[in-house]
């Protein structure tokens, strides 16, 4: 089986920029294994997690993740299901981007947790799985059985580029519908996992799985642009412009919605200022003088309505210049709203009333930044891979067989006959 | 475009023929610094993996000569739950063994069931407290919490809420929303008055109780639906047959979903390894309960156990000086709980929760 070593041969092969770029991750990554180990022998009180706000950085993060990994559906939605001839020929690096983004989130999961050492109590009858009752449960089953759907999916679809065959259709596309409907599921039980606490009132509220939902669909695509347009630039695949138009119109959509959320959710916690809303007004204003995440609020906020309107506007979004810049407003607002302003107010005040703030730690900034590196790390290399076997530069047989097209493949020409 | 191309400097590019170099940056002076960095990188990637997996194996080796050998098959050991009385016997004894060497004494784990028509319920009458916490402090010497100079490793499972009396004044009247706004708001809003859940609840005054407050403790409430019962992936927490809720702290994975579920904030998370000095270790432990805990654990109340399956009364109602706790079988309708429950005016916290708690509180 040569796809293995062929495969390698190539990831591992690149230019000067391709090695800083992946020297200078895997440094951020070494400083993540460094972290990992201080947090497997000290504790995480080298972070700075209390009894009080006990799921920081690590847990925001990964809230996050599976939203970007859910979005990877923005690309294989379209591709299959109407099939845009445009995202058909990139739908293998949005799974490559969904496995990465899965692998992340087990990372912060890892740090995250407690005992990452007792992982294995929760694989069934070695140890116990709590189903139906956790959501924990569910969504370790949804993330798992996402990162596998996504395996299967991408690199079968990569061996068959690879060995010049054609895509057993049978096996195929039902597993491409699964994964299209398990992407939704994976960030409602993610969602569920906060919003079915009833101790935490910023929380519990029926919204919170459509605003995840609408969240990953906007800030998954806006990666994913940044990612293609780096591709368009640095490797010889070209993407196509509608595909990346139509990633613009999806962002613009969702963010538009999740911005009408937030804006629901405001006017309704502060109209009557209940104690409930104390979560919220703490994010939005300070509580007793604490003020930290005020700025964070205010500035996600203000990144997420420029990004709208600037996605709102079809000269802006067509404008591949300002469309970066688009992207990384959007993304980092709602990675901020989301992760920090969405996952540490929730534990201000406790259950009880006790306000207090959450300090990160430097370990735990770097661990973070660590983990982002390494989950890029095997991003890259995964999108690397795949771009080698679209282009035909990896393919079985060597200099020696066919170079295979990616527009013109067998392969496109019996999806579209369907 | 192949910059890379230096076949002179590079035996292999000629096999990687079909793999042409991905940038447009073409930079032929760098060629040669390419070749070798590529090698070098792979051999500083290379060293650099497998000095960590050596530094990480030689330390996960490294640990106490006496903990070390126990410590193996007790990372083994499955759910307390799911264990035959044997294999019980077996882990209380590891445990035993581990703790004696830790703590220079000897400690007993021990493992009694609960017993047959025990339903454990407490009460606490909120008009006698004083707020003197000594409640708290003798729980934690009796229950072998970590105790330390860093706040994180400072856990007391007892909060006492202090509730102020409340200053409604005649100068604050007007002091509110103006009228013509639709919205009004009276001066005295936002003046504290009792249970005020917003603050924070850390008081050190020179004596207790203090004149203008009175005061609530909170620990967990052993509900009959314990939301963090259902939460927990690996079921380690779980509700026993005599109703105290327990966590088998060598089966909790630290995921802190149950402190996430908990309307009461009854759980602590072990953030640090366990600070705890031999000489103040109580070595008169159960499985379940005040056994010394690991770092990354969830532990909280769990009416001592060690005692209260003994026939004894938990370290807080003992310890009160002022007689505002009481606890008792809910099942015999002649222990003090129950009596309290059918004479005094009795309440439950956040009922609307759901929860059914078994701690009640009343005042007479």
């Amino acid at each position: 089986m040569s796809f293995a070593p062929d495969y390698f041969r190539y990831i591992l092969k690149g230019s000067m920029k391709f090695y800083a770029w992946m020297g200078f991750l895997a440094i951020l990554s070494a400083i993540a294994l460094y972290g990992f180990y201080l947090q497997n022998t000290e504790g995480l009180i080298v972070t700075g997690l209390t009894s009080q706000i006990h799921d920081g950085l690590y847990f925001a993060n990964l809230v996050f993740l599976v939203g970007v990994a859910a979005g990877a559906v923005t690309i294989v939605f379209p591709a299959y299901v109407h099939h845009h001839k445009a995202m058909h020929e990139v739908t293998v690096l949005g799974e490559m981007l969904a496995i990465s983004a899965v692998i992340m989130v087990m990372l912060f999961v890892f740090a995250h947790m407690g005992r990452p050492d007792r992982l294995w109590h929760m694989l069934p009858y070695i140890g116990i799985y709590n189903l139906p009752g956790s959501m924990l449960g569910w969504d370790v089953l949804v993330l798992t059985g996402y990162l596998l759907l996504n395996f299967v999916c991408g690199f079968y679809f990569l061996y068959v580029k690879y060995s010049g065959g054609t895509i057993n259709k049978k096996f195929f596309m039902p597993l491409i519908y699964i994964s299209i409907v398990w992407a939704l599921s994976i960030h409602t039980v993610t969602a569920f996992l906060i919003s079915t606490l009833a101790a935490r009132p910023m929380w519990f509220h029926s919204v919170m799985p459509i605003r995840f939902i609408v969240t990953a669909f906007a800030a998954g695509p806006c990666l994913i642009i940044l990612a293609f347009l780096t591709i368009r630039k640095n490797t010889k695949l070209w993407i196509q412009d509608e595909a990346i138009n139509l990633l613009s119109l999806i962002i613009t959509w969702c963010l538009g919605i999740a911005l009408f959320l937030t804006l629901s959710e405001v006017v309704v916690e502060l109209y009557a200022r209940t104690e409930h809303a104390n979560g919220l007004y703490y994010l939005m204003f300070g509580l007793h003088g604490l003020t930290k995440l005020v700025p964070w609020f205010w500035g996600s906020l203000i990144a997420m309505i420029v990004a709208f309107v600037m996605f709102l506007i079809p000269s802006v979004r067509t404008n591949y210049k300002l469309l970066p810049i688009a992207s990384v407003l959007g993304f980092g607002g709602i990675w901020v709203e989301k992760g920090m302003g969405l996952v540490v107010p929730g534990f201000i005040p406790t259950p009880i009333g006790e306000v207090t703030e959450y300090y990160p730690t430097m370990i735990e900034i770097m661990m973070t930044i660590g983990l982002w590196a390494l989950g890029f790390f095997i991003l890259t290399i995964l999108l690397k891979g795949a771009i080698g076997i679209l282009l035909g530069e990896v393919r079985y047989g060597g200099a020696a067989a066919k170079p295979i097209d990616v527009a013109s493949s067998g392969k496109t020409a019996a999806y579209e006959s369907r | 475009m192949t910059p890379n191309e230096n076949p002179a400097a590079d035996p292999d590019q000629e096999r990687s023929s079909e793999c042409p170099a991905q940038a447009a940056s073409a930079e032929p002076l760098a060629a040669a610094k390419t070749t070798t960095s590529r090698r070098d990188f792979l051999k500083a990637g290379g060293m650099l993996s497998l000095s960590s997996l050596m530094g990480t194996g030689a330390l996960m080796a490294q640990s106490d000569d006496a903990r070390a050998a126990i410590e193996w098959a007790e990372h083994f050991q499955g759910n307390y739950r799911l264990m035959t009385p044997k294999e019980k016997a077996e882990a209380r004894a590891r445990l035993e063994k581990r703790y004696s060497a830790e703590y220079a004494k000897k400690v007993t784990v021990d493992g009694t069931e609960a017993q047959p028509n025990v339903l454990m319920g407490y009460a606490l009458n909120v008009r006698k407290c004083i707020g003197c916490r000594r409640c708290v402090k003798a729980c934690v010497a009796e229950n072998n919490q970590s105790r330390g100079p860093d706040a994180g490793q400072r856990i007391e499972w007892i909060q006492v809420l202090k509730m102020e009396r409340g200053e409604f004044s005649k100068e604050k009247m007007n002091q509110g929303y103006p009228e013509g706004l639709g919205i009004q708001v009276g001066g005295n809003a936002y003046s504290p008055a009792g249970a005020v859940l917003e603050g924070q609840y850390h008081y050190e005054p020179a004596a207790v109780p203090e004149k203008d407050a009175t005061y609530m403790p909170i620990a967990c409430m052993q509900c009959e639906k314990p939301p963090c019962v259902k939460v927990c992936p690996v079921r380690t927490t779980y509700r026993e047959p005599d109703g105290v809720v327990v966590i088998d702290y060598n089966w909790c994975i630290g995921c802190r979903m149950c402190m996430g579920a908990c309307p009461y904030w009854a759980r602590r998370f072990n953030v640090a390894n366990p600070v705890l000095p031999k000489e103040e270790m109580n070595p008169v432990t159960h499985y379940l309960g005040n056994r010394p805990r690991m770092r990354g654990v969830v532990e909280k109340c769990h009416w001592c156990l060690q005692r209260t399956r003994q026939g004894r009364y938990p370290a807080c109602v003992e310890v009160c000086p002022v007689g505002a706790r009481k606890f008792g079988n809910l099942l015999d309708p002649e222990s003090e709980v129950s009596l309290i429950l059918a004479r005094k005016n009795v309440f439950r916290l956040k009922a609307e929760m759901n929860t059914f708690p078994k701690f009640f509180y009343f005042y007479d």
